[in-house]
C-alpha cells in the first residue's frame, strides 16, 4: 500500500495529476458517502450496466477513432501523438491525419476488397432470403406440434459450434470431398469440380451459418399473419399467386428487413468464413484489417478500417434498431 | 394453394437437408481411418481412433479447459450485468440517456466481431499504458482480458432476452410487493427473479455458447500462451480437414444434442404438470 502510495505521488505530475489531486482532496470516504446519500438505490443499478457499456463499449470506439487518425509507425504500439495539443499561446491545436483514410480509398487492394465484401453480403443476404422465406412459410403453417419440432430444428446449429459447421464444408467441398466423390460415383460429372476456395463456397457458408437468423424474424411475422384476408381474397377471385403477392408479402416486409440486415451487417465484416472457405487471392474487409493490425503492425491503418466499416454499417445497423425497438414496444402492448 | 404448400414443404426439406448433412457427415467420417478423412478406408473403418488421439492430445484438451473457465465467467458475469440492463430498461420508466442505454446494448448485437475486437484491444492496450504510468502496474492479456470482452459482447444477448420477457407480462406483481412494504431490493429477489428464472437461464446457456465459440474477439484480446480451443481448431483447419476436429466435432454434437433433448423433455414435464395443476384447480 505503502509502495503504491508512494508510486502515485511520483506520478502525480504526469497526465493523470489532477485526477490524483482531485481524488485525494475529496478522498474515498467524502465520495463514496456523496454516492451513497445522494444516489438511490434505482440510479445505482442505473449507473452498473451503463458503465460497463461506456467503459467497454464506448471508450473503445474513441480510442479506435483517435488511432485512426495517427501516423503509422513501425514499433505498432502507441503512444501516438496526441490529436489535441495546448500550444504554448494557451490555443488548441488539433491534429488530424487522414493519410490511412486516404489510403483506403485509392489503394486498388482496399477498393476491390470493399466492392467484393458488399458483393459477397449481398448476394448470400438475398439467396438466405430465397431459402429462409419458404422455410419460414411453411413452418409457420404446420400444426402446432410439428411447428415447435421445427423451430427446435432451426435453432439447434445454432448451439453447435460455428466455427466447426465453417469446417464441415471444407470436408464436404474440396476436390476429393465428399460432394465431389458422389457426383462422381453416380456419373454426374466426370473429372472433380473445384469448389472449395471460390466466392461459391462463402455464400454457402454464409447461407448456412446465418439462415437461423433469417428463419427467426420470418416466422415471427410470417405467424401473426390473418387468414381471414387471405380467405377473402381467394372468395373474391384471386389466385393463390396473387394473394400471395399482394397480402402476404407486403404485410411479411418488417420480417424481410429484419431477418435480411441480421445476414447483411454480420456477413459484410465476416472474417471466419471466408478465412477457411473463401479465395486466397480476394480478400474481405475483415481479413484486411486484421491482415493490417497483425501481420502489418499498422494499427492507424487496421484503425481507419474498422471507422469506415462501421461507417458502412451505420445505417443497415440503425434500420435494424428502429425496427428491434419497434418489435419490443409492440411486445409489450 | 396447395402448389404454394408444396413448394414450401420441400424448400423446409431441401433447408433441413441443407443444414443437417453436413454435421452427419462430419460424424460419419469421424470413425474413418484415413487421414485424409473424406476418403473412406473401408478395410480399416469404423475405428475410434481419433477419439484415442483426441483424449491425448494435451494442446486441445488444456484449450478445453480455458474455454469451460473463460464460458462459465463470461455467462455469470452477462447475465449479471444483462439483467439489470433489461430490468433498468425495462421496469426504470423514462430516465435521462434511456434511449443511448438501449442503443448501447443493441449495438453489440449487430456489430461485425473484428471491429469489437480491435476496439477491445486497444483499449486494454491504453488502460495497460495508463495504469502502467500512475501506479506502475502491469497485467497481461489473458484469461481476464478475454472474459471482460466476451461479457461485453454477450450481455446484450442476455439483455435482449430478459427485457422481452420482462415485457410479456406486467408490473402488477412487483407493485403489490412494494404497496405491502417490500424495499426494492428484496421486490427483485423474492418477486422478479423467480419470474424471469427461464429467461437468466436461457440467457446464462446463450453467453455461454457464444463465449465457448468466439473466435475473432478471442483471437485480438488474448495474450501469448492462453489459446482458448476456438483458436486451436482454427489453427489446426486452417490448412484443410483434421481427423481429430472432426472426432471433438462429434463430441460437441452430441453433448449439445443430449442438451436439447433433455430440456425438451423437462419443459414438456413441467407443462404436463401444469396442465393437471390446472385441471386440479377447475375440479376441486
Amino acid at each position: 500500500m505503502k509502495l503504491a502510495t508512494a508510486r502515485m505521488s511520483r506520478a502525480a505530475p504526469g497526465r493523470l495529476g489532477p485526477v490524483w489531486t482531485f481524488l485525494f482532496r475529496y478522498g474515498p470516504p467524502r465520495w463514496t458517502e456523496y454516492v451513497l446519500r445522494n444516489w438511490s438505490g434505482q440510479r445505482l443499478v442505473i449507473a452498473v450496466p451503463y458503465l460497463w457499456l461506456l467503459v467497454f463499449f464506448l471508450v473503445p470506439f474513441l480510442i479506435v477513432l483517435k488511432i485512426s487518425f495517427a501516423e503509422f509507425s513501425p514499433l505498432g504500439r502507441p503512444p501516438y501523438e496526441p490529436v489535441f495539443q495546448w500550444l504554448e499561446e494557451g490555443a488548441l491545436q488539433i491534429k488530424l491525419l487522414i493519410g490511412s483514410y486516404v489510403y483506403l480509398f485509392n489503394e486498388p487492394l482496399y477498393v476491390s476488397s470493399w466492392i467484393y465484401s458488399v458483393k459477397v453480403a449481398l448476394i448470400s443476404t438475398l439467396l438466405c432470403l430465397c431459402l429462409g422465406y419458404p422455410m419460414a412459410y411453411a413452418i409457420a403453417r404446420a400444426t402446432p406440434t410439428y411447428r415447435n419440432v421445427f423451430l427446435m430444428l432451426v435453432i439447434l446449429p445454432f448451439w453447435t459450434s460455428f466455427l466447426l459447421r465453417v469446417y464441415a464444408w471444407i470436408g464436404l467441398l474440396k476436390t476429393d470431398g465428399v460432394i465431389n466423390n458422389f457426383l462422381l460415383w453416380l456419373g454426374i460429372i466426370d473429372e472433380p469440380m473445384s469448389m472449395l476456395y471460390t466466392s461459391f463456397a462463402v455464400y454457402i457458408g454464409i447461407v448456412y451459418s446465418y439462415l437461423p437468423f433469417m428463419i427467426l424474424p420470418l416466422y415471427s411475422n410470417l405467424e401473426k399473419h390473418d387468414n381471414t384476408l387471405l380467405e377473402a381474397a381467394s372468395d373474391l377471385g384471386a389466385g393463390p399467386i396473387k394473394s400471395f403477392m399482394r397480402i402476404t408479402l407486403p404485410l411479411s416486409f418488417p420480417g424481410i428487413v429484419a431477418g435480411s440486415l441480421l445476414v447483411f451487417i454480420p456477413a459484410v465484416g465476416e472474417y471466419v468464413i471466408p478465412s477457411l472457405l473463401g479465395r486466397t487471392d480476394q480478400l474481405m474487409v475483415a481479413k484486411l484489417l486484421s491482415d493490417e493490425f497483425f501481420l502489418n503492425r499498422d494499427w492507424p491503418k487496421a484503425s481507419a478500417v474498422a471507422i469506415a466499416m462501421l461507417m458502412l454499417l451505420v445505417v443497415p445497423i440503425m434500420i435494424f434498431q428502429h425496427f428491434q425497438n419497434k418489435e419490443l414496444q409492440a411486445n409489450r402492448r | 394453394m396447395t402448389s404454394r404448400g408444396l413448394f414450401s414443404k420441400s424448400m423446409l426439406g431441401f433447408g433441413f437437408v441443407f443444414l443437417y448433412v453436413p454435421i452427419l457427415s462430419m460424424i460419419f467420417y469421424s470413425f474413418n481411418n484415413s487421414r485424409l478423412v473424406t476418403v473412406w478406408d473401408s478395410a480399416n473403418s469404423p475405428t475410434l481412433k481419433w477419439y484415442a488421439r483426441l483424449f491425448d492430445d494435451s494442446q486441445v484438451l488444456s484449450a478445453a479447459w480455458l474455454s469451460i473457465q473463460v464460458a462459465a465467467m463470461t455467462a455469470t458475469g452477462a447475465v449479471i450485468l444483462g439483467t439489470l440492463a433489461g430490468l433498468v430498461l425495462s421496469r426504470f420508466g423514462p430516465f435521462k440517456g434511456r434511449a443511448f442505454l438501449q442503443g448501447l446494448t443493441t449495438a453489440p448485437l449487430v456489430m461485425p466481431e473484428v471491429i469489437t475486437g480491435l476496439s477491445m484491444l486497444l483499449l486494454f492496450v491504453t488502460l495497460e499504458q495508463l495504469l502502467n504510468a500512475a501506479f506502475g502496474w502491469q497485467f497481461d492479456r489473458g484469461v481476464m482480458t478475454i472474459t471482460i470482452a466476451h461479457i461485453t459482447f454477450t450481455m446484450a444477448y442476455v439483455t435482449v432476452v430478459v427485457q422481452s420477457r420482462l415485457a410479456s407480462f406486467d408490473d402488477s406483481l412487483e407493485e403489490a410487493a412494494l404497496d405491502l412494504g417490500a424495499r426494492p431490493a428484496r421486490v427483485f429477489f423474492r418477486i422478479t427473479v423467480p419470474l424471469i428464472l427461464p429467461a437468466i437461464l436461457s440467457g446464462w446457456l446463450l453467453a455461454f455458447t457464444l463465449s465457448w465459440d468466439d473466435l475473432v474477439v478471442t483471437q485480438f484480446v488474448s495474450g501469448p500462451g492462453s489459446n482458448t480451443l476456438p483458436m486451436v481448431i482454427f489453427s489446426r483447419v486452417r490448412l484443410g480437414v483434421s481427423p481429430v476436429v472432426n472426432a471433438l466435432a462429434t463430441i460437441m454434437v452430441l453433448i449439445v444434442a443430449l442438451g436439447v433433448i433433455l430440456s425438451a423433455i423437462l419443459m414438456r414435464r413441467q407443462e404436463q404438470r401444469r396442465k393437471r395443476e390446472e385441471q386440479m384447480a377447475a375440479s376441486g
